[in-house]
């Protein structure tokens, strides 16, 4: 169906002034997709998979410019001579970001959006929306207005928008790493229906691999400017340089052939189950037991230790400057940081908290988690006063955050939004640095001076919107550290992010958690959670409904529990490196 | 099964046309006459057919246009009364302090005498500009341009697309804003006064810049501006008759809405545009493959409501060139106007596009559940 010969991209870096060098994206593509498959596209961050994808239907070179060496053909038709909208009828492209790519404003609407330009008899496309309606479950949202959707009811929409077209292949860029996970199931069945039912060819990039790979058919591997051909998964995964937990279990363990899915890697890890129960002897006994934490503290102590103790001593010298607040706090532990008592919180007529009490003291890494709409996101704000609550009482560091001046609370609780862009105003990142130094009143060089620290060799007169997804969140860190706020406070950060971006993520929020920061992080993300957090509160409807050590609420949870722990159920390990620690103190 | 005489019609919407056509000719119909009583009728109405035939969840536009109506006459009333107006009554209600103006500003003077007379021309001529502002908010409360927008000429598709487009990017710029507003706090600012909305501009505009680009991706990867299977010429020929006709009915309504335009700007002109846009839509459609999801059908509803909305149009229309009593009541001196029976009927004609259009099916079902 698809077929690429000896394909390379490359773009004019200096789109000025004649021809400057070309940066090439990647080269060497060579593959042919039968009919039917799911081809999963990997690789990093910036390693040009999404402009693998934009070849498929023509993208690229057509709509974005740069030069395709190589041949790229599709149902027999030559991209060279084909514009994306002449290929309309063979491939549907659903982009990143679904909201940005819908037209109309109804549900009903923008699936007959594609068909009405192609010019499809009425008939056949009244037929042709009720059946895509059908096949991805969207029936009883039809008349509804697309802005009103859930994520995961968007994603659908965007995909029924490109199937009603009647194309035989579907590509996918980043269709679930919006979503939280049970969102991100709902749109993944749908795509495995497609395959299977339909036998829709379809080609999708992702980072959050552990969503997909036990899904996948090939794969194709993308990394430093060269493309691998479709690979079997398995095989892929052996020499990856991303991989899912569970990969890494079984690359660790040396499992052959390698379980791709949780339910594979169950069915290998009976002895595992066995082996570590004996190693912990009968302090495990089951999920949930207070032996549960163990194994956290052993991560604690023993892989990043080197890290922290290094990290910790150039922590407090540059934080003499930056951090006095934080750093008395890990000298005498005081009260609670953050600590709201029955806050309730209106938005737009909806209760979107109600009665969450919660304390967070220094050192603590807590996990917000909760689908979307849970009232996540609407916790951190009020944490900064960006939204006033209905009832209830909020302290941040002392300060009440609704009343007091936003140059007051930024100095006791600094939020990284979903869209670090939102932060970010400046030309040059060095500007950037610059300005956050002037907004916060804090000595000349204070913010260049984190941003160092946390995420070294961005060169600063690079433009923050050409940052990778990783360095931009580094930068809107750095730009909220600068005025030492007690609280840090994250949303979301690791949408975007690939494993390598997210281990150093992980590392800086451990290291201002041991320099006596309190840290709250909402998120989907269960890996990362399991990673670094020491307490996990999971939100539902605007409620608690559960606060407790990661190990005993991440393990017990169906939609919420890591890889790990599904594997490993019911022992309480949540990280790889959990089990493999515990397997070394065994021997 | 037994089947009743006269089966209700089922519920549907009314083809959002239909609806414009009744509100332009009701709009005419109020745009000829400083009659309050007719004036008010009209509002009435107006008013009445939105409560009976506006689908339940659709945003009641009447409401906020009635209100900016009601704002218009207390305006022109207070304006009449500082600055004077083209009516010299005789009966003064009060005198406000005159400033002498030089003798160049002649018709023009501030403050003086404020006469009845005068009061209440300025008060019709406001209720006139209300009751035509309450029928385009009613008109947009039973069809909103939106679903208008979807009978664009197949000729305009693409321009029709554009404004559907701008129409969603409106309130997704606004919800921008106050999410970069609200991160300004982060970095403890208020987000308040001028320089702070100077610095709001650059992230926004960025946003949508890049959100443009998406879209614009995904529109060209769904086939948006495909080749259609016309030629340069007869693109060329209907893009001209489609903007000579759109010319002409602009032209045309204007002349029909402003009563003091040349007779020849009026109706002739609005025909003449029609006729040129038919022609377009012709020309155009016979070559352009493309096709619209679920049109509402054109049927015996359409026609009786869009009758209805033309007969107190072209009733008062023809009252008010022939001069009859009562369309344009006597200003000094003041009376009562008279309520001349035959145009009260026309305007109540409008009415009968209640009962005459089906109902909604949101609205009918509310009402099931009710009764």
């Amino acid at each position: 169906m698809i077929r690429f010969e000896d394909v390379a991209v490359s773009y004019d870096t200096d789109a000025g002034a004649g021809r400057g060098p070309e940066r090439l994206v990647f080269s060497g593509a060579t593959f042919e997709v039968p009919e039917g498959e799911l081809v999963l596209v990997v690789g990093p961050t910036g390693s040009g998979k999404s402009t693998l994808l934009r070849c498929v239907n023509g993208l690229v070179p057509h709509f974005s410019g740069g030069t395709l060496h190589g041949r790229v053909t599709v149902a027999g038709r030559d991209t060279r001579s084909h514009r994306p909208r002449d290929l309309a009828d063979v491939v549907g492209f659903v982009v990143q970001d679904p909201v940005s790519s819908f037209v109309t404003d109804t549900v009903e609407d923008e699936i007959a959006y594609g068909m009405e330009a192609l010019g499809v008899d009425a008939l056949a496309m009244r037929r042709r929306v009720e059946e895509t309606l059908d096949v991805l479950g969207l029936a009883d949202v039809r008349a509804r207005a697309l802005r009103e959707l859930s994520g995961g009811q968007q994603q659908r929409v965007a995909i029924g928008a490109v199937l009603a077209a009647g194309p035989r292949i579907l590509v996918l860029d980043e269709p679930t790493s919006a979503l939280d996970p049970v969102a991100a199931e709902d749109v993944l069945a749908a795509l495995n229906r497609l395959v299977h039912d339909l036998g829709i060819t379809v080609v999708v990039a992702e980072h959050r691999l552990e969503r997909v790979i036990h899904h996948a058919d090939r794969v194709v591997l993308v990394g430093d400017g060269s493309v691998s051909g479709l690979l079997d998964p398995a095989e892929a995964m052996l020499s990856s340089s991303i991989f899912p937990p569970v990969i890494g279990l079984g690359r660790a363990l040396g499992w052959t052939p390698l379980p791709l899915s949780v339910r594979d890697a169950r069915r290998r890890a009976h002895d595992l189950r066995q082996s570590l129960a004996n190693a912990s002897g009968a302090a495990v006994p089951g999920a949930g037991s207070a032996a549960g934490g163990l194994p956290t503290e052993g991560t604690a102590s023993t892989l990043p230790t080197d890290a922290s103790r290094v990290a910790l001593p150039t922590d407090a010298t540059a934080a003499t400057a930056v951090a006095p607040a934080a750093v008395a706090a890990t000298d005498s532990p005081r009260g609670p940081v953050v600590q709201t008592d029955r806050l309730a919180v209106r938005r737009g007529g909806v209760v979107a908290l109600r009665g969450v009490s919660l304390s967070v003291g220094p050192g603590e890494v807590v996990a917000l988690m909760g689908r979307n709409g849970a009232g996540k996101s609407t916790l951190l704000a009020s944490l900064v006063g960006q939204t006033k609550p209905a009832a209830g009482t909020i302290r941040v560091g002392g300060l009440d955050p609704t009343r007091a001046k936003p140059a007051q609370v930024v100095r006791h609780a600094g939020l990284v939004p979903q869209d670090p862009s939102l932060l970010l105003y400046a030309d040059s990142v060095a500007q950037e640095c610059a300005a956050a130094d002037h907004d916060f009143g804090v000595p000349h060089g204070s913010t260049a001076a984190v941003l160092e620290r946390i995420a070294p060799g961005i060169p600063p007169e690079q433009h923050p919107r050409e940052l990778s997804e990783g360095q931009r969140v580094s930068l809107a860190l750095a730009v909220v550290l600068a005025s030492a706020p007690e609280a840090v406070l994250l949303d979301e950060p690791t949408r975007g992010l690939d494993y390598a971006a997210k281990r150093r993520l992980l590392q800086l929020l451990r290291r201002l958690a041991d320099a006596g920061h309190a840290v709250v992080v909402a998120t989907h993300d269960v890996e990362l959670a399991a990673e670094v957090a020491t307490r996990v509160v999971v939100l539902a409807e605007g409620e608690v409904v559960a606060d407790g050590p990661a190990p005993s609420v991440l393990s017990g949870s169906p939609a919420f529990a890591p890889q790990v722990a599904k594997i490993l159920h019911p022992l309480a390990y949540l990280t790889v490196k959990d089990v493999v620690a515990a397997l070394g103190e065994a021997s | 099964m037994r089947r009743l005489p006269h089966p209700a019609p089922l519920p549907r919407l009314l083809h959002p046309a239909a609806w414009w056509v009744w509100g332009a000719g009701l709009a005419v119909a109020a745009s000829r006459t400083t009659n309050p009583f007719l004036l008010v009728l009209v509002v009435a109405v107006a008013g009445w057919v939105v409560l009976e035939r506006r689908e339940k969840g659709v945003p009641n536009a009447f409401l906020p246009f009635l209100v900016v109506g009601l704002f218009a006459i207390g305006l022109r009333v207070v304006m009449v009364a500082l600055l004077g107006g083209g009516v010299t009554g005789r009966v003064v209600l009060f005198r406000l302090p005159e400033i002498p103006l030089p003798q160049w500003t002649s018709g023009v003077r501030l403050g003086g005498a404020v006469t009845l007379e005068g009061v209440l021309a300025a008060a019709y001529e406001g209720l006139r500009l209300a009751a035509m502002l309450a029928c385009l908010g009613a008109t947009n409360a039973l069809a909103s341009p939106r679903r208008l927008l979807r009978y664009v000429p197949a000729t305009l598709y693409e321009v029709g697309t554009a404004v559907v487009v701008a129409l969603t990017f409106a309130p997704q710029l606004v919800d921008d804003a106050l999410r970069v507003r609200a991160a300004r706090r982060l970095r403890g600012h208020s987000g308040r006064g001028l320089a702070e909305i100077g610095r709001l501009a650059v992230p926004v505009l960025v946003g949508a810049l890049e959100r443009s680009l998406h879209l614009a991706a995904s529109m060209e990867s769904r086939g948006y501006g495909r080749a259609v299977r016309r030629t340069r010429s007869s693109a060329a020929l209907a893009g001209a008759l489609t903007l000579l006709g759109l010319f002409g009915v602009v032209t045309g309504l204007y002349g029909v809405l402003d009563g003091t335009a040349p007779l020849l700007l009026g109706a002739p002109m609005l025909a003449a545009g029609s006729l040129c846009a038919a022609a377009a839509l012709v020309v155009g459609a016979r070559r352009d493959p493309r096709t619209r999801y679920r049109r509402d059908p054109w049927q015996g509803a359409e026609w009786l409501v869009s009758a209805a909305g033309l007969v107190p149009g072209v009733v008062l229309a023809v009252a008010a060139a022939s001069g009859w009593p009562g369309v344009v009541p006597q200003q000094v001196p003041a009376t009562l106007p008279s309520v001349p029976l035959a145009l009260v009927a026309a305007i109540a004609v409008a009415a009968l596009a209640a009962p005459l259009a089906p109902v909604p099916p949101a609205l009918a079902l509310a009402r099931e559940r009710a009764s």
